[in-house]
């Protein structure tokens, strides 16, 4: 197992530097000129030129590769051509509240998606299974910014229990830290329930079919030790895959909310970047993801071995 | 051992199909299991057998089967009355159950010592230690060995028979009263079989419990019962001590099934029809070796499986030869092998005298059409998309046959085979399995092959209507003067259909000639430990009446 981790690691380094040069060529194809952009209308040629001397973008564009690579391992991800700010700390302003916001959003998924797919699948056909089944449909179907402001209409506004929106870092307290992350949490993970308890019911429908499960219940198991003893292990490892797959996707989808309850997270900081043309803040968010992706998708991988001993590596 | 307190008593038990149009799937059933005593539940598919023992277990699928009237009484509690609570402490204290699939009967992502411990959790008020220390004495009475590792492993790292000894191990732990064993040696091979019916009845000796045995296997009920109920289509039709039910049957139903179980006794040589030889195999052989591709150096090396080994064999037209073997012995490698859906790593081929051992894909394929295969399940061979008529010209209109043609010689074969001509238009879920099967031997057919090869072609079907379709194939080789290879486990049926018989082992060749030497006068070891295993060997259903012993070399006076 350990030496399969290695190896994943290993093999994790070519995909990161494919990652790396698509990023790069990319931004530097796409039409734009960030100089002009520093520079504003009024700039004269000679002032265009020495703001691209001074950015490196004269340079041939291997060059300017290879340069932003050498940087890259060293830990330097640029600074930003707007703000003037090292990136990394730019960045990492702006990940403790995306962080935050997702744990969070996917411990409340994971806790409520999961039961709610368990009972609909032991209840199939029936009233529950139905009611469930809806509830998801509207969970897919409504926009996350809507169900963000009836949230807020409902508990800030009428009857006052949370603030309206904002951001307090864990390190001022759990108080003003939950009550701010609650409502944004709900709004972002409503998709991800509805997709979960679906793909839990699903997966345990199959499962429930099996003889084990007939099996567990002729030994005079209770239907709660069936259900998730037996049943919700078996079923688990399609779960798994869109918990994690989930959370990488969170990650980069949760500009609506931020803009809804005025996070200053990453998502805002993307769309910024975007619309500036800020190649460095671009680059470094890109690889940032895909990073991200490279190691969520390991964790998942290892994690079915630990649900399933017959998955060795 | 025998009282005559009854353990279980079923009463007029009526089950039948929720719904607004109700079947009946069990007619008014009524029997009683003394302690000590095996009750014998035989039947064909669809009898309701099953459905028997789950509606004893209180296990009736919900919202499909509903118990409709009658009574389950067990240690003096009403089954189909009792609240969940006191079900769910009936089922392992007084009744428990052994399923037939060991396979996916255990939960695969729990250890089975974990499996077994949560029985005595929910039961009982015992410790920790006290727990496991009863799980592994339970091990040491099913006779696993090395029952410290067999208590951490997962069901994956167990073979067919160890599992079916956990199950029974787990069904053991409270010592109750009554067993369901529902099938519970029909996945395994004969020698692990006759190790499982030997341990639940030593088992019962011990501790005085009531079996319920359910088996479509005339075999297995002669070796284990004590009474026998013959069940068909949801009613009980005969019942009584094992002697007198298969001895002197009184209904038509049992007589015709009795009279449908192929004896162990070679069936007298059929003369040869031709010389000609259309297959031949010689010293053939088939190692996977995993230490291979790109990446072989990063891997830790493995040992090649030699699958088959050093086989050699002669078919001539219109005979059959019969493969047997138990599971993992190399038949269906060996089949794989001919048939040229794999390559063999070494020996010979020859289809009509044309070595096809390495022939690449292109050239293989006038040579494809000489030799066709069946295939063991037909519910799942015929493509569930295609009707009869597509699936049976498929093949000919690949060889440039035109589409009339073709389909004018599908309604032949349909013929020949014994279904109706308008079936060429229908669907295969249409047809029971036995027609399925049918249909597949007209689809090897319609390619007009020199040799057909039958892999476990009829051992997913019930005993009359496998003695149909081997009636059938014997047909067809007359005939048409087809050659068969005939794979299968089952002895009894290859002493009735084959003219030669190859035993292997390990993918080793052990014994191989004449049906009658090789299944009447065994002379390797092994082949004699398969006859010695094979399930009834001591009844001649023939004759109802037990045989004499066959392999002394002196009659006994």
């Amino acid at each position: 197992m350990f030496a399969y981790f290695i190896r994943r690691i290993l093999a994790s380094i070519p995909v990161m530097l494919v990652v790396a040069l698509f990023v790069f060529l990319l931004l530097r194809l796409s039409p734009g000129d960030p100089a002009a952009i520093i520079a504003g209308d009024m700039a004269s040629p000679t002032q265009l030129a020495n703001i691209r001397a001074a950015l490196g973008l004269d340079q041939p564009l291997h060059i300017q590769f290879f340069v932003w690579l050498g940087e890259l391992v060293r830990g330097n991800f640029g600074t930003s051509l707007i703000s003037q700010t090292p990136v990394l700390t730019m960045i990492g302003q702006r990940l403790e509240p995306t962080g935050s916001l997702a744990v969070v959003a996917m411990l409340f998924t994971v806790i409520i998606a999961i039961p709610l797919g368990v009972i609909a699948a032991w209840c199939h056909g029936r009233f529950l299974d139905k009611l469930v089944m809806s509830a998801s449909v509207v969970g897919f179907s409504v926009p996350v910014f809507v169900i963000g402001y009836l949230l807020i209409q409902l508990f800030a506004l009428e009857l006052g229990w949370l603030p309206v929106q904002g951001f307090r870092s864990l390190s001022e307290g759990i108080a003003p830290f939950a009550s701010r992350i609650v409502l944004p949490a709900l709004t972002l993970s409503s998709i991800y329930i509805a997709l979960i308890a679906r793909m839990t019911r699903a997966s345990m429908l199959e499962v429930l079919d099996e003889d084990y499960i007939r099996t567990a219940r002729a030994k005079g198991l209770p239907e709660r030790a069936v259900l998730f003893r037996h049943a919700l292990r078996n079923a688990a490892v399609p779960i798994l895959t869109v918990i994690g797959t989930g959370f990488a996707l969170m990650i980069s989808g949760v500009v609506v909310t931020e803009s809804v309850f005025n996070i200053p997270g990453l998502g805002r900081l993307i769309v910024d970047a975007v619309l500036a043309r800020d190649y460095p803040v671009i680059q470094a968010l890109i690889l940032l993801t895909a990073g991200l992706y490279v190691i969520i998708n390991l964790l998942i991988d290892l994690s079915y071995a630990i649900t399933d001993p017959r998955i060795r590596y | 051992m025998m009282t005559d307190a009854p353990i279980l008593e079923v009463e007029e038990l009526v089950v039948e199909t929720s719904g607004r149009k109700p079947s009946r799937i069990l007619d008014a059933i009524s029997f009683t299991i003394n302690a000590g005593e095996t009750l014998c539940l035989v039947g064909e598919s669809g009898s309701g057998k099953s459905v028997t023992s789950l509606a004893t277990m209180g296990l009736l699928p919900p919202g499909a089967l509903v118990a409709q009237s009658g009574c389950i009484r067990l240690a003096g509690e009403d089954v189909l009355t009792a609240t969940p609570a006191k079900l769910l402490s009936l089922r392992g204290r007084h009744m428990a159950m052994i399923f037939q699939e060991p396979m996916t009967a255990l939960n695969p992502v729990l250890s089975v010592g974990r499996q077994l411990d949560e029985v005595l959790c929910q039961h009982t008020s015992q410790t920790g230690p006290q727990r496991r220390a009863r799980v592994l004495e339970v091990f040491e009475q099913v006779h696993l060995p090395d029952v410290e590792r067999i208590y951490a492993s997962y069901p994956h790292q167990l073979s067919g028979g160890q599992r079916q000894r956990i199950m029974i191990a787990m069904a053991l732990l409270l010592k109750p009263q009554l067993l369901i064993a529902d099938e519970p040696t029909t996945a395994l091979d004969v020698t692990t079989q006759h190790q499982i019916l030997a341990l639940i009845k030593q088992l019962q000796r011990e501790h005085g419990t009531a079996v319920l045995f359910i088996t479509h296997d005339m075999g297995v009920v002669v070796d284990i019962a004590d009474r026998v109920c013959v069940m068909h289509h949801g009613q009980l039709v005969e019942s009584g001590p094992v002697d007198q039910v298969l001895g002197s049957p009184q209904e038509a139903y049992t007589q015709r099934l009795l009279a449908a179980v192929p004896s162990l006794l070679p069936r007298p040589p059929r003369e040869a029809t031709s010389n000609k030889t259309v297959l031949e195999v010689q010293s053939l052989e088939k190692v996977f070796n995993a230490n291979q591709g790109v990446l072989r150096w990063l891997r830790k090396p493995v040992t090649p499986t030699r699958a088959v080994d050093d086989v050699s064999f002669v078919l001539k037209r219109g005979r059959t030869l019969g493969v047997v073997g138990e599971s993992g012995s190399g038949k269906s490698t060996l089949a794989r092998c001919v048939m040229r859906l794999i390559t063999p790593t070494g020996g010979n081929i020859r289809v009509s005298g044309k070595q096809i051992t390495e022939l690449p894909k292109s050239m293989l394929k006038p040579h494809r059409k000489r030799i066709q295969m069946i295939f063991q399940d037909p519910n799942r061979s015929l493509n569930p998309r295609m009707t009869v008529g597509q699936s049976l010209i498929e093949g000919p209109t690949n060889y440039g046959t035109s589409r009339r043609e073709a389909l004018a010689r599908g309604r032949e074969l349909l013929e020949l085979v014994g279904l109706p001509v308008d079936a060429i238009d229908r669907y295969p879920h249409q047809f029971s399995g036995g027609q399925r099967q049918r249909i597949a031997i007209a689809r090897a057919l319609a390619m007009e092959p020199e040799v057909i090869v039958a892999d476990e072609a009829v051992s997913a079907l019930d005993v009359s209507v496998q003695a149909q379709v081997l009636t059938l194939l014997h047909e067809i080789q007359l005939r048409l003067g087809i050659a068969v290879l005939f794979i299968t486990h089952d002895l009894r049926v290859a002493a009735q259909i084959c003219d030669d018989v190859l035993v292997m082992q390990r993918g080793r060749l052990i014994e191989y000639g004449p049906a009658a030497q090789v299944l009447g006068q065994p002379e390797a070891e092994y082949t004699r430990q398969l006859m010695e295993a094979a399930p009834g060997r001591g009844w001649d259903f023939a004759a109802g009446a037990p045989v004499k012993p066959r392999f002394s070399p002196v009659e006994a006076h």
